[in-house]
């Protein structure tokens, strides 16, 4: 044990005290907080920008129904004709030519929107949203009820349907599938990274100690199984440790751009879009989202990811390391390695299938099958998965980590005592069936 | 009193047959040296001295005892195949490699000041491995070999690698090592060297110890047969004449001492007066001397014979 506890030691040290490591685990955050950060600054430095729309309406009966806003002025254009606004606009200071024209035969006017770029879609959307508003009620009013506007207000209507989960007590838990989806997916993609991460860290580690032909001189002190777990423990906690700080970091990053960016810069962005309606109808599902993300059951989810990322990773890392041990150095290691990513990607496109259905059969199988387990088995779980499914899948990747780690320490024992050749899968399989 | 002994190693790897009832015992105090061509099973037999792997059938004891695991604290072992971390600085690789020994860090530290002292290389300490000459890597793979103060100590080809000047510095360690009580295994191909310092030898061949026992009387035993003859006369007719088939007497080396020409000779006939009468008419003889056996011609000559009584062709 304390010699397990010596080797972990000295994995730690040496890949703690890299200055990659240092500078990955510090730079990571701040690529993370960026991406998070910077579109929403993006957003809210291109809506701060004022556009001025020149209003072209042809048909004459619009006059006036664009309004300005803090981040839009229209100003209607009457003396100058089309055909030569179209090429002077933006040398008079407009950002587009908006056109109101009318079709022979169609009530509705036609717009279209001049510009020397493509107009974002905020702009199109306030423009025809307001627009469509105007036509509707000219042509209510044609109709010449009475009382219009009070039964406009008692006709309004919304709806949206909220998904809730019940059970068969009938405790009932409000759920959202987009939250869910969204756990599933960054819980399986983090853990298909890690995995595959550390274990060509574990297997470059092994690759290491036989190429600097160090490792005779440690299996004298020291059982080869035991060497095995020392690194793979060691590197799991490396792993660990970088997996905390770019947590918090990040966090930490983000949210003081976000304080910095000037607060709430979300619903600002909202609002100063223009769009009416947009906020409210946004605002109530954030609320229920808010509801739903509370009612994930985080003591289930922070558990299983543990317990599948921690088994997980450490099946691989045995094969990893096995497969480090066959070969020289790292060059030779492509024939070895792919049988072992196979599996990984085979994961991480079911758990992309599990966003769409997360209960059918494929999904049912590859989230039981250990080697897949640990990416499908954690997409499931915000949809919710029956508690015997979970335990049956936990228990079969305890096994499998059990029976592929006895597989690799044969290997791996045979494996780093053997110099100077790359060994074939033909070999390896010859090796399990020498003796200790 | 043996501090080690083998009863009967048995050792496979598949289909090749690695350890054939291989026996040996190492006196307390001695220096045992293992020889043998590569390949006979020299390394097989240290993996499982040293614990690495073990024999299929067969035993080893130690002080008396089956080898248990805690053992491994009382051996120290220097493969043929060595190296440290590259990227690992020499103190702290040395101080790591010492723990693994059972070492706590305060002892460890107390013993690597020491020997760093010894060997002069104080300012190493902080130094990659990777910078360091292979020479100079060597020192500290010794240093760490013998940090526990280890009862038997084994060494695999020790002194390749090694220019003259470190190779003598650790000849000297290992005499004083033997001096003050440790028992030292070691496997070499340098027959000098095996001369000069081992009491007894082993030479292992094709998995099996074909010839085993304290070196004097290998060598007497082993070299009673080899002549030096001084002659004068026509090498080419003596050469002839004992190539034939049934001479019994075989023409080992030719060279000139001085003047006079000189064979080296081993005889297969009952007497000295039987080799002296073959050879009279062949030469005038001027002189003719028993030879001690080098342990180089003693290691060739055993493996031919061995070879050849086993219709094994030799590579």
């Amino acid at each position: 044990m304390k010699q397990i506890f010596l080797i972990l030691q000295r994995e730690f040290n040496v890949r703690v005290r890299k200055k990659s490591f240092i500078i990955i685990t510090l730079l990571t955050p701040v690529l993370f907080a960026g991406l998070m950060v910077l579109p929403a600054y993006l957003m809210q430095r291109d809506d701060e920008q004022l556009r001025h729309i020149a209003v072209a309406d042809l048909t004459a009966a619009y006059d006036s129904v664009l309004r300005s806003s803090p981040t839009l002025r229209f100003s209607y254009v009457h003396d100058t004709p089309v055909d030569e606004l179209k090429t002077t606009f933006d040398k008079a200071g407009y950002y587009g030519l908006l056109v109101i024209d009318s079709v022979a035969g169609n009530p509705n006017p036609q717009l279209t929107m001049y510009a020397r770029r493509q107009p974002p879609v905020t702009l199109l959307t306030m423009v025809e949203s307001t627009m469509e508003k105007e036509v509707e009620g000219r042509k209510l009013s044609a109709y010449q009820i009475d009382n219009l506007d009070q039964i406009m207000a008692s006709v309004k209507t919304k709806l949206r349907c909220a998904t809730i989960n019940i059970d068969s007590q009938g405790v009932e838990k409000r759920s959202s599938t987009m939250v869910a989806m969204g756990v599933a997916y960054v819980m399986g993609f983090i853990i298909y990274m890690m995995v595959l991460l550390t274990g060509n860290m574990v297997m470059q580690g092994v690759i290491e100690e036989k190429h600097d032909r160090v490792v005779e001189v440690i299996i004298s002190s020291i059982k080869p199984f035991n060497l095995m777990m020392g690194k793979i423990l060691g590197i799991a906690s490396v792993s660990l440790v970088q997996i905390a700080a770019w947590v918090v970091l990040t966090l930490l990053l983000s949210s003081t751009a976000m304080n910095l960016l000037g607060a709430d810069a979300a619903a600002q962005m909202m609002s100063s879009s223009g769009i009416e309606g947009v906020t409210d109808v946004a605002a109530q599902p954030a609320n229920e989202m808010l509801e739903a993300i509370r009612n994930l059951d985080f003591g289930l989810i922070i558990g299983s990811f543990v317990f599948f990322f921690l088994f997980g990773y450490l099946l691989y890392a045995a094969l990893f390391a096995a497969a480090g041990s066959a070969v020289e150095n790292e060059a030779d290691t492509q024939q070895l390695v792919l049988p072992l990513t196979i599996p990984m990607v085979l994961g991480l496109m079911v758990m992309l299938f599990t966003m769409k259905s997360p209960d059918s059969p494929l999904v049912q199988w590859c989230s039981m099958i250990p080697f897949t387990s640990p990416i499908v088995m954690l997409a499931r779980i915000p949809f919710g998965v029956p508690t015997w499914e979970l335990l049956l899948s936990g228990a079969l990747l305890v096994l499998t980590f059990v029976g592929c780690t006895y597989v690799a320490a044969k290997i791996y024992r045979v494996g780093i005592l053997m110099y100077g050749k790359k060994a074939s899968l033909q070999e390896i399989w010859k090796w399990l069936r020498y003796k200790r | 009193m043996n501090l080690l002994e083998t009863h009967g190693l048995e050792k496979r790897y598949g289909n090749y047959q690695a350890l054939t009832d291989l026996s040996v015992a190492v006196p307390q105090g001695s220096i045992y040296g293992l020889l043998g061509p590569n390949g006979a099973g020299k390394t097989t037999l240290i993996r499982i001295i040293n614990q690495i792997t073990g024999p299929d059938s067969g035993e080893v004891l130690f002080d008396g005892k089956p080898l248990s695991s805690s053992d491994i604290y009382r051996i120290g072992y220097l493969p043929e195949e060595r190296g440290l971390y590259r990227k690992m600085k020499v103190g702290e690789q040395a101080l790591f490699l010492a723990q693994l020994k059972g070492l706590d860090r305060a002892t460890a530290i107390k013993r690597l000041r020491h020997w760093f002292e010894k060997f002069g290389i104080q300012g190493w300490w902080d130094k990659r491995v990777e910078e360091l000459s292979k020479g100079m890597a060597q020192k500290v793979q010794f240093m760490v070999t013998v940090i526990h103060e280890p009862e038997l100590l084994i060494f695999d080809e020790p002194f390749s690698g090694f220019d003259p000047i470190n190779a003598q510095l650790i000849r000297d360690e290992i005499m004083e090592l033997r001096k003050n009580g440790t028992t030292i295994i070691f496997s070499t191909h340098n027959m000098a060297s095996v001369e000069e310092m081992c009491d007894h030898i082993t030479l292992i061949n094709k998995s099996r110890s074909i010839l085993s026992g304290p070196i004097d009387e290998v060598r007497r035993t082993h070299g009673s047969n080899v002549y030096s003859v001084a002659y004068r006369g026509s090498y080419e007719r003596i050469a002839q004449t004992l190539q034939q088939p049934g001479s019994g007497i075989e023409l080992m080396a030719h060279h000139t001492d001085g003047t006079t020409p000189v064979l080296h000779l081993r005889s297969a006939l009952d007497s000295t007066n039987a080799l002296l009468q073959q050879l009279m008419p062949l030469m005038e003889v001027v002189a003719l001397n028993p030879l001690v056996a080098s342990m180089n011609d003693i290691f060739i000559t055993a493996v031919k014979d061995y070879n050849q009584a086993h219709g094994i062709k030799t590579a």
